[in-house]
């Protein structure tokens, strides 16, 4: 095996009969002579790619004529470009496989920029195929132009302006090698419309592997430094374990579940990083950050060792700098070395995939499993219990508006908890973290780093093509549904049966709450007047509608929306307007400054 | 503290741009950049010049690398260096200035590249500080026109930076 091929998550070549096959296509393609249109699709196929996710127009129409030539690689039309790119980021998040989008040139690559810099925040594999005026135009202004590798640049991985049809396969070759190993990442490909025309062929050849001087990511951690930091994880008294996308990202769940059995000391996840341990498991102390639980900030306050895995110390994380974790030394094991030391420094730093590095460290955890301080680690578990003990996540149930936690919490309850659940950003994206547990990885698919209202029921699309036999819950609140509600149309057109979970409170209710905070109760221009009937919208668009407004009515209707395998149902939960996310630490504030729930009627911290 | 970055990045359209980029998207000082192909016409070298806390050059040098099309770097200020920066100058040279400004720049081991009866080019060659000294002496009254190259640095004795 080479060596770019390891990381490469990708079902259909661990599977022999696939393999079998598609190196036989290959082997065919190898003589083939081939217009650029057809190595785009022809490459396609070789990199095991199921789906594109694409918007045609001008400088595209050449390879939408290669795909409408052929069945291997198929394309969902989306409504909109933002809803290709984050349909293709919740298929890539949901399944480990890059993503793949194809979108034409000027207004096509322009719309497709929020969704690549939603997956260059939260490090998604992903390759974005843009169209570009014929080369000979390129800088003339020409009709649909705008300098795509230049716009891109800042929120890419890397990217690409093909030069010429004989480079346009290695070129889409490289894309998915730095697209999915080391930190993945988006990558943008530009083609000029004249390397795909249709006639003009150069001999297709995919076999070659990719070699890249400039770019070689790191994989096995040093072992020095991981022996230094198994050292340091033993001494502990007061351990913390914190774990962020990257252990999702490397599918090293396993790894890490074992790493955490093994040492028995509380895990806390970033929002990125739900999942990676079970969620209902009793080591779990739930997320960290300005929303997550007493504990977890409590326990990352008073930790004498930090053991920070796949996480990259985010400020939402961190809270103010200069009081994160006083007294902790730092473990940090990170693929991406730029990650390390960036906001905080750490002690023990460890540049690898998070797989290996834990592999690793659990043999030597093994080996010295007796240096475990079980005794004063058994004090510090009775320091979080009583943390735990507050039940900061409480809230009060009575009276008779829905309760938006509830809803969630009914959610998890009708689903088993087995659910894929996408989410928009706000007031409901917080929620869903906190009351839906995810006992496996990959089942929470939200925009963490970059925050972009529009995400949960593109992302959904994904995510349901991926797994047309799973459940799919889009958690979502009113206004944030509306910034790409038109992907409805796509849902019907592939008959994919999302449930839509729209938390409407009529207000933007995450700037509401800031508003209420910090503002002295000025709710500027966060109150969504003039909102559409949701029921009547989403049947317009050949879907189901329900709205529920008792509380008493929540548990029965989504039992009667997930009763319908076979229909997208939107149900439109109509909740407390005034309901806000606790606990919270304000901007400024420190871990240990959190400010709880008004329903335990004290101040905590 | 002043650091002098050297960069050996692939010699390919855009490549500039991702690393100016780099340095304004994070808000990193450049002080001067200077680039051109070396003698493998795919690689080009660059010489960054910037200012930062150690943890802010750290992150410089590690972003840096994480650019695809950067091949390897350095930071010469670490080690035994040599920088040098080509400035060329077009001074007032009249009446008794004129063999003044001879004078200084014999001083300065500059060149006269072109004269006319009323002005002079000077080319000097050094470190910044050398440049900044000949401008001082020559004064501000006699300069008409400055353009200087940035610098550009290589380590001393056995280290180098090749692919």
């Amino acid at each position: 095996m080479h060596p770019w091929q390891a990381p490469v998550r990708n079902k259909l070549a661990r599977n022999p009969v696939t393999r079998r096959a598609s190196r036989r296509a290959c082997k065919e393609a190898r003589q083939l002579e081939l217009s650029g249109g057809e190595i785009l699709i022809q490459s396609l196929k070789e990199e095991g790619v199921e789906f594109i996710f694409g918007y045609p127009g001008g400088a595209v129409l050449h390879i939408y004529d290669a795909i409408y030539q052929q069945n291997s690689v198929k394309h969902i039309l989306v409504r909109h470009e933002q809803g290709a790119t984050h349909a293709a980021d919740g298929y890539a998040r949901a399944t480990g496989k890059p993503g793949v989008v194809l979108v034409t040139s000027g207004p096509g690559a322009t719309n497709a920029v929020t969704g690549i810099a939603t997956a260059f925040m939260d490090s998604i594999p992903m390759v974005v195929i843009t169209g570009q005026v014929g080369s000979r135009y390129i800088g003339s202004d020409a009709f649909q132009e705008v300098d795509c590798v230049g716009i891109t640049r800042p929120c890419v991985k890397h990217n690409f302006l093909v030069d010429s049809l004989e480079n346009l396969a290695d070129t889409i070759k490289k894309a998915f090698y730095v697209a999915s190993t080391g930190r993945p990442g988006p990558v943008v490909v530009d083609i000029p419309k004249d390397f795909t025309a249709p006639g003009v062929t150069t001999t297709f050849d995919y076999s070659a592997p990719v070699e890249m001087r400039s770019y070689n990511p790191p994989s096995v951690g040093h072992p020095g430094q991981i022996r230094k930091a198994v050292d340091l994880i033993l001494s502990a008294e007061r351990p913390m374990i914190y774990s962020g996308g990257g252990v999702i990202l490397g599918d090293a769940s396993e790894e890490f579940r074992q790493f955490c059995k093994k040492l028995e000391y509380p895990v806390t996840n970033t929002l990125m990083g739900l999942g990676a341990i079970p969620g209902t498991d009793k080591q779990f102390v739930g997320m960290l950050g300005m929303h997550g639980t007493y504990e977890a900030n409590m326990a990352m306050h008073g930790c004498d060792v930090l053991i920070a895995i796949g996480a990259r110390f985010d400020d939402r994380v961190t809270g103010e700098v200069a009081r994160f974790c006083p007294n902790a030394k730092i473990v940090h094991v990170d693929v991406d070395p730029a990650s390390i030391s960036k906001t905080v420094t750490v002690d023990v730093p460890i540049v690898g995939e998070v797989g290996q590095v834990l592999v690793a460290m659990n043999k030597l955890i093994d080996e010295n499993v007796d240096s475990i301080k079980r005794e004063a680690v058994g004090q510090w578990w009775a320091e979080i219990e009583k943390w735990r003990g507050t039940n900061c996540l409480q809230y009060d149930r009575s009276g008779d508006v829905i309760k938006p936690q509830m809803v969630v919490q009914e959610l998890w309850e009708v689903t088993s908890g087995d659910a894929y659940i996408t989410s928009d950003v706000g007031q409901h994206q917080m929620w869903a973290a906190q009351f839906y547990p995810f006992d496996k990885p990959r089942r929470w698919i939200n925009s963490g780093g970059l925050g972009t209202m529009g995400f949960g029921l593109p992302s959904a699309i994904g995510v349901q093509l991926a797994y047309p036999e799973s459940m799919v819950a889009c958690i979502t609140g009113e206004a944030s549904i509306q910034m790409c509600i038109q992907e409805l149309s796509t849902c019907l057109q592939y008959d994919l049966p999302i449930k839509i979970i729209n938390l409407n409170n009529r207000y933007m209710g995450m700037v509401r709450q800031w508003q209420e905070f910090s503002y002295e109760k000025r709710y500027s221009h966060s109150y969504m007047d003039a909102l559409p009937d949701f029921v009547s919208l989403t049947e317009s668009y050949g879907h189901v509608g329900m709205k529920i407004e008792k509380p008493g009515d929540v548990k029965s209707s989504l039992e009667e929306a997930f009763a319908m395998k076979d229909k997208l149902v939107f149900m439109d939960f109509i909740t407390d307007q005034t309901e806000n996310v606790y606990p919270m630490i304000e901007a400024g504030k420190g871990q240990d400054e959190m400010r709880l729930n008004p329903a335990h009627g004290r101040e905590l911290a | 503290m002043r650091h002098v970055i050297a960069v050996l990045l692939e010699n390919e359209a855009g490549a500039l741009s991702r690393v100016s980029g780099l340095f304004s998207a994070r808000g990193y000082n450049i002080e001067s950049l200077t680039v051109a192909p070396t003698h493998d016409p795919t690689l080009s070298r660059m010489t960054i010049v910037t200012t930062g806390t150690e943890r802010v050059v750290e992150q410089i040098t590690k972003q840096l690398n994480k650019l695809v099309d950067v091949v390897r770097l350095t930071d010469l200020t670490e080690t035994q260096f040599l920088e040098r920066e080509v400035m060329l100058v077009k001074l007032r040279a009249v009446e008794q200035g004129r063999p003044e400004i001879k004078r200084v720049s014999d001083i300065f081991r500059g060149r006269i590249l072109d004269v006319t009866e009323s002005s002079y080019i000077v080319e000097i060659t050094g470190d910044a500080s050398k440049l900044d000294a000949f401008l001082n002496a020559v004064g501000k009254d006699n300069i008409i026109e400055v353009v200087r190259s940035g610098a550009t640095g290589i380590a001393r004795g056995e280290k180098s930076l090749k692919v």
